[in-house]
Formats: C-alpha cells, structure tokens, sequence
C-alpha cells in the first residue's frame, strides 16, 4: 500500500484547486492604481540602420504619456549576459551590448526600438502605429555557416566578425587522434537539432510601480527566477541598490527556460514607471512572444563515432554550430558549452571526447535554454549516431549500448563531471520489460497487413541537473553562484511557512516541499505551507531551471529543518527537563528516549513564542531557521526510452503507437508529480522531433510566426505513456538523494521517435539513414522519394 | 483589434440594410474575422453580427435535398446531418469544440479560405448558395481562393445540399492549424460522381475531373490507379511542396472513395 503521506505519497497537486478553478494570481492578473499600458514597436525587419525616429504625431495623440526610444537608454547599462565563456585561444566570448531599446540598429524581427505608454492599451497601441520609423535594411546574416564566411553581414558593427566564441573541450587531440586512426569503424552524422519557440501557456507580462516617497520599485513579472531578475536588472542595467527594488513572479503559467532570462521589457517598464512616476504595464501578445521570447536549441552538428573491431566506442568528436541570435540571453553562453559538452560521454565509457562549439550571432531572436538546454542537443546527437553505427555494423542496438555502458561508479569522464551515481544496465532492463520487445515482430506484421511500417527506437539519456558547486562554475565563467535557500518559519501554534528560493510555475512545489517537511518532523502537510516567488519574503536563492528546485532548494530546505528540530528538541528536553541528547522526534511528539514522558510539536512551538517556561539564558525564543546549500556535484538522473511508431508510406504521417519511458530519478518525493513531469517532457520532446519548427527565411523573415504555422503538439499527437521510475540509485552527495526529473522526458524522448521512425522507413525497404526534425509527413515523404 | 460598432440584426432585411453602411462588414461565427480584427489586419467601423437572425438558422430536408442556413453552426451540422453522414463528419472534425461552436456554413462559404473543408462538400455536393437576393450554383460560385461570386451586401442564408448516394471526405491535416493540407470530397449521384479538392490549389477549391470521369464509370478506388493531378499550381509553403500536396491529392481521393463505397 502505497504511503498517503510525507516523502513517497503520490499527494495531488494542492495548487491545482486555485489553478483548476481559475483563481491563480498571475502577474496579467495584477493591477495596480494609475497604470499605465505599454506598447513596443518592434523591427519588421532582421537587420536595418535606424535613420530616424519620428514620434511628433504619436506624441500629440490621446492618453500618450510618454513616447521612449533607444536615446533614452543611453546612460544605463545593458541588458547582461550571466556566464562568460572562454574561447580555444583563451579569449573571452565576444559580448556585445544589448539596449533595453535598439540604438542605430536593429538586429532581429521583433527587437523593439520605441515604446510607447499610455492610458490605455488601446491608446498606446493607436500611437505605436503613428511612429514613423526610417530604418534602411540591411542585408541580414541568418544561415550561421554563411554568418561566418567573410564578408558576411555583421550583426555587431563594433564586432570583427559574427563569431561569438569557438570552444573546445574534452579530450586532448593526441588522444582523440589515436581513437580515430586506430578504428576499425567509423559512423558520421551531420544533423540539425531545430529551432524552438518555447510557447508557455502564459505569455510574460511585466508591471513596474514605482514609490517615488521612499525611492522603492516593485517589478511583477513572468519569471522563474525573481531574485535573478533582480540582481540582473538592479546591478547591472539600472544601477537600483537590492533593498529598493523587489521582485515579484506570481502564478507562473509554465516557463520551460524562457522564463528563466531577464528580459528587456522588465527593465523598460521598471525603468518607464520611474520616469513618469505611474506603474506600467506590458503584456506580451502571442505574436509578440514569438518574436521575443528566447528560442530554443537551434544547432548544427556533426558527430563522429569510433570504434574498435569488437564494437567498444574508442573515440567521440563532436563539432556544433550554435545560434546565439542577435543578443547574448542570460545563459545562451553556457547552454551549448558547459550543458552541452559535459554531457557527451552519455552513458558511455568512450575513453576519448571531443567537443567543439562555434557559437554565432545571426539577426534572429535570442536562442537561449529550453527545457533540457544543451543536454537534449547532445543526447540526440550521440543517440542517433550510435543507433546508425547499430546499423551500418548489423548489430542489435540495445545491445550495442549495453556494451559500452559505464558499470562502475563514481565515473569520471573525458569532459570533466564525474557521475556519482547510476545503473544504466537496470533502467534498460525495465525498459525492455516495459516495451513486449519479443512481441514487436507480431506488431509490425499487423501493420504491415495495414499497409503500415511499424519502427522501434530506442536512446539512452544522461543528464546532469543542479548545476554546482558555485567555486567550480566560477572557474568556468558562471557570474553567480548556483546554491539555494530556504527560510522555515515555525509559528506559535505549529504551523510552518517555508521561504524557498525555488520557483513553482508547474513543478508542483507547494504539494512536494511540504511533504519532505511534513515527513521530519512527523506533523501533516496541511500545516505547512511554501512561500515562493517575491524577493521580500523569501531568502536569496536563484530560483527553477535546469531540474534542480529539489535536489538544492529542497536540500537547503532540508539542512533548515534539521536546525529547527535540534533547536526544537533542546526546548522539549527544557520542557521534559531531560537532556536535549535524549529526546526524540516521532509523529509529532518529543519523547525522553525510554521513557512514556512527552510533549507535542504544538507545545514545543508554543513555548518558543511564548517563552514563560523557557531556557532564555541559553537560546533564543522564536523557531526559525535559513539554511543556504550549495551542493558538490551536479546530480546524474539517466534513464532508457522507448517509441514505437507507425508510418504511412502512402502520406508519410508518424504516428506513436507506444512510448516507454524507465528513468533513474533517485529518491523519488511524490511519484505522481514525478509521472506528471515525465508525460509532459515526453510531450515537448515528442513535439520537437515531430512537429515544432521555428523557421527564418533567408531575409531573416520569421515565417512561423503564429499557431497558424508553428505546430504545437495536442493530446490527440500522443499515446498513452508508460512512464516507471522504480530504478533508483539515490545520489550520493545531497540529503535527500534526489537527482531531478522536470528535463529528463524533453531530453529522452527526441531521438527514441527519430530512431523509430529511421527503423520504420528501412524495414519497408527505404534505405534512409538519417531525417531531421522535425519528423514532417512531408519530410518523410520526400525521404522515401530519395 | 481597432474599436467599431457594432449591430445586432435579428432579421435578413435588418442585416442587409445595416451593411449599407460605410465600412461595414458581416461578421458570421467570427472564426476567421475576429483573429484578424485582433491582429489589427482589418478595420470595419461597423460589425453586422448574423448570429441572432433566427430565419438563417437550422437544417431541413425535402425531395433528398438538405437546406442548412447559413448562420448554422459547424456543430450544429455534425449532430443534426444524419442524412448526410459525409458532411456531418467533415463538420464533426472541423477547428475544435470551440470553433465548431461558433463558425458557421455560412462564414465558411463566403470566406472561402483556400484550406477550409466546406468548400470541398460545396462543391462535391453540387450545392446551390441561397443568399438574400438571388441563389447561385456551386460551379459558378467560388472564383478563387478567398473570393466568391457574393455581392457586398449579399448574406449567405442557406446552402442546399442534394444528398449522394454514396460519399465521404478525406482530409489531411496541416499539422500546425489542423486546415486541410489537402482535403477531396467524393460525393456519387445517380447520374455521375464529383470530387472537390481543398487546401491544395493556389487557386483554391476545385473539381478534379480526371477523377470524376473515371469514378463515373466505375465508383472503386483502383478506377483512380495512375491518375494524378498536376503539381503545377499546387501551394508549397512549409508543410509540403506541390509535388507532395498533388501526391496527396491522389491518395486520398482513393481513400475516400474506399470509404464512401
């Protein structure tokens, strides 16, 4: 019987009361007096020379209060970048300004180089439309091969070319030479990990409000980090000192990474409403969003496979083009390099790894992470290579993995992390138990008297969550420190608030801290409640992204609870007159060891605010507790992944019939939490190597703009999933041996569906071996013409 | 969305003297208009909304002809289309619940988007367009992709539909918007068999005659073995070339056909 309470209960979702029944708070949600609106007036074009803006007549019309252009950002700073990469040549990455509004040029559709605020959104959309705006175009740089032949059009005038840094990493070229001239086999791939537009349910919105009496600006925003945002924006682009400016992210309606980044328009509203003295407001269209919003992947790859004549992988390089777009994001740096290249090894002990990344600015939106950022980019390069050399040796796939499996832990790989932790041999295991691999034959004659190829493919996936510890990605060009915090407050009569730095904007962790709570000291969930999302009520912690809110938050969380309960005991022994040594915690109730004397968790609270009966010349009243964590390692989740799909010959149309799913997570909190973020990062992966396609013309025109050519997947697009996390190695080094589990389904599931759909094509007599996503009917289609 | 009036008619009469107006516009389900209206790509200063003329709602049958009013919504022709189960279907399986509960025949058939599925039935079903002034057959009806023989004060008030014998639709979807990348409608009559293709055409919806001529003789999918239409004049855009929408365009006339016998 499965536990109904504390860590392991599958709890549902308790903030889904205020989101199922419409009363979520999000910051579009907020309204404050004297609000102002604020429309941006956004380039049309991917690269032009602004000659002049002319905003006399918009100026003249209805509720316009103020009309702002690039001029007026020219005394603050930039908007920042958070990591600093170092080149081959030991140069830093070339940096270039990115204005809150563009100044001379416009560098991608969509940048904006005016705003108006107004009354209302109305108004202001009115005068955005009577700017008249002289930008000569300029030839764009898009292709990023193209960007950086010679000649090509620069991005940044002020920059000698449009590379912003060529990165190499891994294994020394001695070592990767040997590997590749002494192979008997080697299997090439070039391939495109397509461009995403990451499209959360709710577009951002920021709100600034400005109290000129005390100098204090408040900025509600769409964020997944609000006290990222605040350092970002306060220290580096409007120069406001931390105790005058708060952050507020609210209901967050998803942010899969593009919410992670501090974005121009939090500065503009902060820095508008200081200006004129009324709160403004922004709310991203969705047509804006598109053009806004941080993309996500977009590289191109070519992987090279060695290996021996018994089919050991010998040796792995790697060569990407990364699109950093027009403007560094906030971690568009880091995504393709320290989240990518680390992870290259995979779960194999391929002795020799080399990766090199060219990263390249082009007029087109900012490519930052998206929902796995770096790791699926380097999960599906190396799974699909692997699965072709399967193929081109005649050998069976899972086979050929299980062989090359790292066994022994902890694993220090050739691209410097060192995995604590793992059992690939387990999850594979499950996973062929979980997918009737003897009975795919019988399916597939089944579809074949359909007139349909049937295909399975398989992947493994590594992943490395948690990014840590804060001294180690300091050497590395992080420009802030990666722990967590977490403030317990106990109150008088028992019940808790905790203060956590991490993020909830579809995590679900209101239900799951509580539970790790609940469970030390023995009292029900329902009397503790999670604090999150405003920078005047929780400590400084750096918020959700990259799978980590419980293996760092969750362990700060946990390190603060310990301190209350030692406190706590040494009041109980006060009030059992016993030494605090004695006393034992256990389902609410302090016990002196051996004996039937105790008093409850509500008694021991009491006396710590009421403190009549109390040590007071040895520890403080009150029960409250920060605890800071910044862990030692980043946490290994890996996991095996199975789809099997059906392919019409006639249309080319994919169709998943099965997806299997058997993940390592270590300790797991709340599984039905847990199976949530798996189905839904299968979904995301399942609509990247299917559907999602964010395409530039050649003009730099953004063709899918709009729902009307950018495909989201639908439920009706997926199977029913056969998610199972029972393979548990618990990671070594954080208190509750927690891995992760937000990333892992978009990280695992990209190339099970190419490698199925590859397999369908070549059973039906197609020799393809290779499509990229995403896997179109029409790309199907034109493959089998070949 | 700029601001504009708007007018409420609950009669045809009403609704055409209120499109008289400068810069009026019909305003049916709003499927496609209100998005526009959003995006700011149109500006009417009157809205002429249709939907509270009870006289142009509802579907009747007589003598095997069904008559669906214009201001019917798709919804509402997927559940009360038992007669013509082809056409219940293709309306059952337009846009989502939302869309079906708003568009309406009539909106559709005037707008005539090039990727909608009514056109298609339209066509195939040999309809005559009922408006407030006049009726006009199918074939003289749309005039490509976005335009139609309709007048600007001319409200769509019904479509008769002669019922086949015998008829299905086959729509592939475009897998972001879920319009047809193509759609045929094969629809068989005593006296001769139609297919309409949509979303394929620069041209919009149209009658593929090779097909009809084959059908005719013998209603069975390997009558259309090794016919195919031309990709010349087909839409290539991001989600498939001519060449692949003229191999569709093929391949599901069979399978409608299939279907439908």
């Amino acid at each position: 019987m499965p536990k109904d309470h504390g860590i392991g209960a599958p709890q549902k979702r308790r903030e889904d009361v205020r989101f199922l029944t419409g009363t979520g708070k999000y910051t579009d949600d907020i309204n404050v007096y004297g609000q102002t609106y604020c429309v941006f007036v956004r380039s049309d074009v991917a690269h032009g020379r602004i000659i002049s803006i002319d905003t006399a007549e918009a100026e003249a019309m209805p509720g316009v209060v103020r009309i702002f252009t690039g001029k007026d950002f020219e005394d603050v700073g930039g908007v920042p970048c958070g990591w600093l990469v170092t080149d081959r040549n030991g140069e830093p990455m070339k940096e270039p300004r990115h204005p809150v509004l563009a100044q001379g040029k416009v560098r991608h559709v969509g940048d904006p180089y005016a705003a108006v605020v107004a009354d209302t959104l109305q108004e202001a959309r009115d005068a955005a439309e009577a700017i008249v705006a002289d930008i000569e175009e300029l030839d764009a740089a898009v292709n990023m091969k193209a960007a950086l032949e010679p000649g090509a059009p620069r991005v940044h005038d002020d920059l000698s070319d449009n590379l912003c840094y060529d990165w190499l990493f891994g294994s020394d070229q001695d070592a990767i030479d040997k590997a590749f001239s002494e192979a008997a086999h080697v299997t090439t791939l070039e391939l495109v990990n397509n461009r995403l537009v990451a499209n959360p349910m709710e577009p951002r919105v920021a709100l600034g409000e400005y109290a000129r009496a005390n100098d204090e600006s408040t900025l509600y925003t769409t964020s997944q980090n609000p006290h990222v945002i605040r350092l970002l924006m306060g220290a580096f682009v409007l120069g406001i000192p931390e105790h005058k400016l708060r952050v507020v992210a609210p209901d967050v309606g998803g942010g899969f990474g593009t919410k992670i980044f501090h974005y121009a328009e939090e500065a503009f509203v902060t820095f508008a409403s200081r200006k004129i003295n009324r709160p403004v407001k922004w709310t991203s269209t969705r047509s804006e969003a598109f053009m806004s919003d941080a993309h996500g992947r977009d590289h191109v790859s070519k992987i090279e496979l060695a290996l021996d004549g018994d089919n050991n992988f010998i040796g792995l390089r790697t060569d990407t083009y990364a699109n950093m777009g027009a403007y560094l994001s906030t971690f568009a740096s880091c995504t393709p390099t320290w989240l990518h290249g680390t992870l290259m090894a995979g779960n194999y002990k391929t002795p020799a790894v080399q990766v090199n990344v060219k990263a390249v600015f082009t007029n087109t939106v900012p490519v930052d992470a998206y929902r796995g950022a770096g790791r699926p980019e380097a999960t599906y390069q190396l799974e699909r290579v692997v699965d072709k050399a399967a193929r081109e040796l005649g050998v069976d796939p899972i086979a050929l993995r299980r062989q090359n499996f790292i066994t022994e832990f902890p694993y220090a790989t050739p691209v410097a992390v060192e995995y604590d932790t793992g059992d690939y041999g387990a999850t594979m295991d499950k996973l062929e138990e979980m997918i009737d691999r003897p009975g795919f034959a019988a399916r597939r004659e089944e579809s074949k008297a359909r007139g349909m190829l049937r295909g399975l493919g398989v992947n493994c996936y590594i992943e490395a969550c948690g990014i840590a510890p804060s001294n180690l990605v300091g050497q590395l060009g992080a420009r802030a420190g990666l722990y967590d915090a977490a403030t317990v407050r106990v109150n008088a009569t028992g019940s808790i608030s905790v203060m956590v730095g991490a993020h909830s904007h579809g995590q679900g962790h209101e239900t799951a801290f509580p539970q790790v709570v609940a469970e030390m000291l023995g009292i029900d969930e329902s009397m503790i409640d999670i604090v999150h999302g405003d920078t005047s009520r929780i400590p400084f912690g750096m918020g959700t992204y990259g799978s980590r809110s419980l293996a760092v938050c969750g362990s700060a969380m946990v390190r603060a609870t310990e301190k209350i309960i030692n406190k706590a005991k040494k009041i109980a022994g006060h009030l059992l007159e016993a030494s605090d040594a004695d006393i034992e915690l256990k389902d609410g109730q302090f016990t002196v060891a051996g004996t039937d004397k105790s008093v409850a968790w509500g008694d021991v609270t009491l006396a710590a605010y009421v403190p009549h009966n109390y040590p007071l010349e040895d520890i403080e009243p009150g029960l409250e507790e920060t605890a800071f964590y910044d862990p030692s390692n980043f946490t290994y989740p890996s996991g095996a992944y199975a789809c099997e799909v059906e392919l019409d010959p006639e249309t080319g149309r994919v169709t998943i019939e099965r997806f299997a799913a058997a993940d390592d997570f270590g300790n797991v909190i709340n599984p039905m939490i847990v199976t949530g973020q798996v189905h839904g990062g299968i979904a995301q992966g399942v609509g990247q190597a299917l559907m999602e396609s964010c395409i530039y013309d050649e003009d730099g025109q953004l063709i899918s703009a709009s729902y009307m050519d950018y495909a989201m997947p639908r439920a009706e697009d997926m199977p029913f999933f056969q998610v199972d996390h029972s393979c548990v190695t618990p990671c070594t080094h954080n208190p509750l041996g927690v891995k992760g589990c937000g990333e892992a389904g978009a990280i695992g599931s990209p190339p099970a569906v190419v490698n199925a759909v590859l397999d369908a094509l070549n059973s039906g007599g197609h020799s393809v071996d290779h499509i990229d996503m995403p896997v179109s009917p029409h790309r199907v289609w034109q493959a089998m013409q070949g | 969305m700029y601001s504009f009036d708007i007018e409420t008619p609950k009669t045809v009469a009403d609704a055409v003297a209120a499109l008289g107006k400068e810069e009026a516009q019909p305003l049916g389900g709003g499927q496609t208009l209100i998005p526009s209206l959003k995006a700011r790509l149109a500006m009417p200063s009157v809205l002429v909304s249709l939907a509270q003329i009870d006289e142009i709602k509802g579907i009747t049958e007589d003598a095997g002809v069904l008559t669906i009013g214009g201001g019917t919504t798709h919804g509402e022709v997927a559940r009360g289309a038992a007669s013509y189960p082809a056409l219940a279907a293709l309306a059952g399986n337009i846009g989502d619940p939302a869309v079906r509960n708003r568009g309406t025949i009539g909106g559709s058939i005037a707008n005539n988007d090039p990727a909608a599925c009514y056109p298609a039935a339209a066509l195939a079903s040999r309809a005559t367009i009922v408006t407030n002034t006049r009726e006009i057959a199918i074939d003289d009806y749309f005039q490509g992709m976005f335009t139609t023989a309709l007048e600007e004060t001319e409200i769509v008030t019904a479509v008769k539909l002669p019922i086949p014998e015998k008829a299905a639709y086959m729509k592939f979807e475009q897998p972001a918007s879920r319009f047809a990348l193509v759609g045929v409608f094969v629809a068989k009559y005593a006296d001769g068999v139609r297919v309409a293709v949509t979303g394929a055409s620069e041209e919009g919806v149209f009658r593929w005659a090779d097909a009809e001529a084959a059908l005719s003789g013998d209603f069975s999918a390997s009558a259309l073995d090794g016919l195919s239409v031309p990709a010349d004049g087909m839409i290539t855009d991001l989600h498939g070339s001519g060449a692949y929408r003229a191999h569709l365009v093929a391949v599901l006339a069979k399978r409608a056909v299939a279907a439908a016998a």
